[in-house]
């Protein structure tokens, strides 16, 4: 285990730090008053679990392959950019564009989301990337998805549990709102809503198990109410555009 | 075929004295023109279905084919022409986008052919390229403020990552899935033979190609297909795509029925899923945005590699240019609104973005009145046809060039703008497996390997003329170039002097 006082120092010299430490096998690295710095766990690999204390700048865990970062805080845009495995874990709310084009690996976010969270996502073979976010996200969320689960729980019981456009150009993947009922206006034209059924919360049941155990919840709790599902007509939402 | 108010665009001509029915017209023809009427005992051909690419009368054993312009037309309208009626009936029927392929190919003025390059005559002697040395070589990347030495005169200054040259040509973008394997097999190929680049457009990086990093620049697009830890860390350069000449505004597009096996695992997507790259990269909506881009591709990379952007050139192209060089990026491609690809909507392609001269002008113009022409370098793109328009590129102030309809010509294109069909019967922009090996990669890495062998005896021998040994001193030279038949306001945006003055 090693620990770093991120304080006043710039990015590039606290992401050359971590990658070394990353590099050569570092089991825990606990990062101290990060204040904004970005790139944290750019494209590194390998199985390092890095704590957080404080806020991470933009692009934490861009091109991640792998690592688990837990940040004591709350995040701010483009988490998981392009991320292809790992694991984050945030104990707070988080910005704009997060998980965009998201290949695998997971997120658990504790509070709300921004805007365009999970747009581009996408699934290969046994890669399938998963986003829990325990409060509620912004408009076009899941916009363009094109693979993967992400799943909404609004446990703070807000009026609306998605912001509109939800699911435009969606042509993959599955989405979970913990609701009754979602107001089709708020859905993109290429949306099929359902409720989801037993095998659909089978499903989805160890993801919400490790939401509850990361932040603390009842598990039943969360499960006890209605979820809608939300999947994509087809795999071709433009495939009639042209003459 | 349903009844249709379309006539065919051409007719095959065969010369039925010297047919002999061998049906290799109908083998090589995938739009299925050709046929052999057991009736009449002979080959027919169905003109309707003709694209005129050519292939049908290369192979003919007995040169027994023609294919013309179909005689049958409208009555003589200026205004109402052919191709818009045609497009008209087209969309009336089916109300769907228009699609094309390759690059405008509108009657616009091409500035290239209005430019001439001077030569030395008795001051300045000229230098002759086969007996001094002449030096083709440059370097893709941002350069330092100053240059520091130590008491040795060893550079002491820490220079950012370049690309080394040979030739100031690489090809362009051209993704897998757009253009087939054995298409990137010679493109791969003959960019490490001649010590250039490739470059794999956004549809990923094909894993027999890895061995070819060295000389490849990956590209990062808004749908990011194929990005991972591999992709980066094999390739020499990232390139953030943010438009393209043909389509400036619009995005990729690849649909779900060119995406096979092979193609999915590239792009790592399912098979017979849409691949879609909007054009906006909903991640990036100002320069602060795009340096944040830029800064995580460096950090993704070691600071060791060159992060470049390729945009479309449009009216704005010398503020935004300025703004990507400020963002930090180490190269910036601008395309013309000429640049080819595998599929556009017409209308888009033929009436959006700006000639190539007219922005690599502006942009250098205005990169130097800013003072930081040097941090950054400068690819122009956007139908580059010859040696000569590569001379005129550079002296205009690019630093190299990217050929890409170019390159495919020389794997056996023959232009008939099909390539969004999947049909291409030259085996380049298809993916169906009985096509893609007409074109044999063995073959077609040479050919580019002579092409640019060629263009850069071509370039030695202007230079020479000019009185230059070394391609950098031609950077920017607009002096080495005169116009002829424009306007002031032409020239001026060009920057060079009429013919004469
Ligand atoms: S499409 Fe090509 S191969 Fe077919 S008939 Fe026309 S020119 Fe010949
Ligand atoms: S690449 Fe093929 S389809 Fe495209 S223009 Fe050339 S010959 Fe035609």
């Amino acid at each position: 285990m090693k620990t770093i006082d991120a304080k006043d120092m710039h990015y590039k010299d606290l992401n050359e730090m971590i990658k070394e430490l990353v590099n050569s096998g570092e089991d825990v690295i606990n990062l101290k008053n990060v204040n904004g710095q970005r790139y944290i766990g750019d494209n590194l690999n390998g199985n390092t679990k890095i704590n957080i204390e404080g806020t991470p700048g933009n692009d934490l865990a861009a091109f991640m392959d792998g690592l688990t970062i837990e940040v004591f805080g709350n995040g701010q845009d483009a988490i998981g950019n392009t991320m292809n495995d790992g694991s984050i874990i945030v104990h707070g709310h988080v910005g704009d564009v997060v998980g965009y084009g998201m290949r695998g690996g997971s997120m658990y976010i504790k509070s709300d989301a921004g805007y365009r969270v999970g747009i581009h996502m996408k699934q290969y073979n046994d890669k399938v990337p998963v986003v829990v976010i325990g409060g509620t996200p912004g408009d076009f969320f899941g916009e363009y998805m094109a693979g993967g689960c992400m799943i909404v729980l609004n446990l703070s019981n807000k009026k609306d549990i998605v912001g509109e456009y939800c699911g435009t150009g969606m042509h993959g993947g599955v989405i979970y709102l913990r609701c009754n009922d979602v107001e089709d206006y708020k859905l993109g034209k290429e949306v099929i809503k359902e409720e989801a059924t037993e095998d659909d919360l089978k499903e989805i049941s160890k993801y919400i198990k490790n939401f509850s155990s990361y932040f603390k919840y009842d598990y039943d709790k969360i499960m006890n109410h209605k979820f809608i599902k939300l999947h994509p007509a087809g795999h071709r939402p433009y495939g009639k555009l042209y003459a | 075929m349903s009844l249709n108010y379309l006539t065919p665009e051409f007719k095959v001509l065969r010369d039925y004295d010297k047919c002999i029915n061998c049906k290799v017209c109908m083998r090589q023809c995938a739009n299925e023109v050709h046929s052999y009427d057991e009736d009449l005992g002979k080959m027919v051909a169905d003109d309707y279905k003709c694209v005129n690419c050519q292939r049908c009368v290369v192979m003919c054993p007995t040169h027994a084919l023609t294919i013309v312009k179909h005689p049958q037309v409208f009555r003589e309208n200026a205004n109402w022409t052919y191709d818009a009626i045609r497009d008209i009936y087209r969309q009336a029927e089916t109300g769907g986008v228009l699609l094309s392929a390759m690059g405008n190919d509108r009657p616009y003025p091409i500035y290239w052919d209005k430019m001439v390059i001077n030569a030395s005559q008795v001051t300045n002697p000229s230098i002759d390229p086969l007996r001094e040395p002449m030096e083709l070589k440059i370097f893709i990347g941002r350069k330092p403020d100053k240059i520091e030495l130590d008491e040795n005169l060893n550079v002491k200054t820490k220079m950012p990552p370049q690309l080394t040259l040979n030739y100031p040509i690489m090809f362009s973008a051209m993704s897998y899935g757009s253009i087939s394997y054995n298409a990137h097999a010679s493109l791969a190929r003959a960019a490490k033979e001649l010590g250039i680049y490739y470059n794999t457009g956004e549809g990923g990086l094909h894993k027999d190609f890895r061995k070819y990093g060295p000389n490849t620049i990956v590209q990062v697009a808004s749908g990011r297909f194929g990005v991972d830890r591999e992709y980066l860390k094999t390739a020499a350069a990232v390139e953030i795509k943010i438009g393209q000449g043909a389509k400036p505004g619009i995005g990729g597009h690849l649909p779900g029925e060119k995406v096979s096996e092979d193609i999915s695992e590239t792009r790592m997507i399912p098979v017979g899923s849409d691949a879609i790259s909007p054009a906006p990269h909903h991640d990036i909506y100002s320069i602060e945005d795009l340096s944040q881009l830029i800064y995580s591709l460096k950090e993704a990379t070691d600071y060791k590699k060159p992060v470049g952007v390729k945009i479309a050139a449009v009216n704005n192209v010398a503020a935004i240019a300025s703004g990507i060089a400020r963002a930090g990026a180490d190269y910036i491609a601008i395309d013309g609104f000429r640049g080819g690809t595998g599929a556009a909507p017409k209308r888009i392609r033929d009436n959006v973005g700006i000639p190539i001269e007219f922005a690599i002008a502006s942009v250098d113009s205005r990169l130097r009145s800013e003072g930081i022409r040097h941090t950054i370098s400068l690819i122009a793109a956007g139908s580059i046809r010859s040696s000569a328009d590569i001379v005129k590129a550079i002296a205009l102030g690019a630093d190299a060039v990217y050929i890409g309809s170019a390159a495919l010509i020389a794997l056996g294109c023959h232009m008939c703008q099909q390539c969004y069909t999947g049909k291409c019967n030259w085996g380049i922009a298809t993916q169906d497996p009985n096509l893609v090996k007409r074109l044999n990669p063995e073959i077609g890495y040479k050919r580019l390997v002579n092409l640019i062998t060629a263009w850069g005896h071509e370039i030695q021998e202007m230079l020479g003329g000019m009185g230059i040994n070394d391609i950098e001193s031609l950077k920017g030279n607009r002096l080495m170039l005169r116009g002829i038949g424009m306007t002031q306001k032409e020239l001026d945006v060009l920057g060079i002097l009429a013919a004469g003055e």
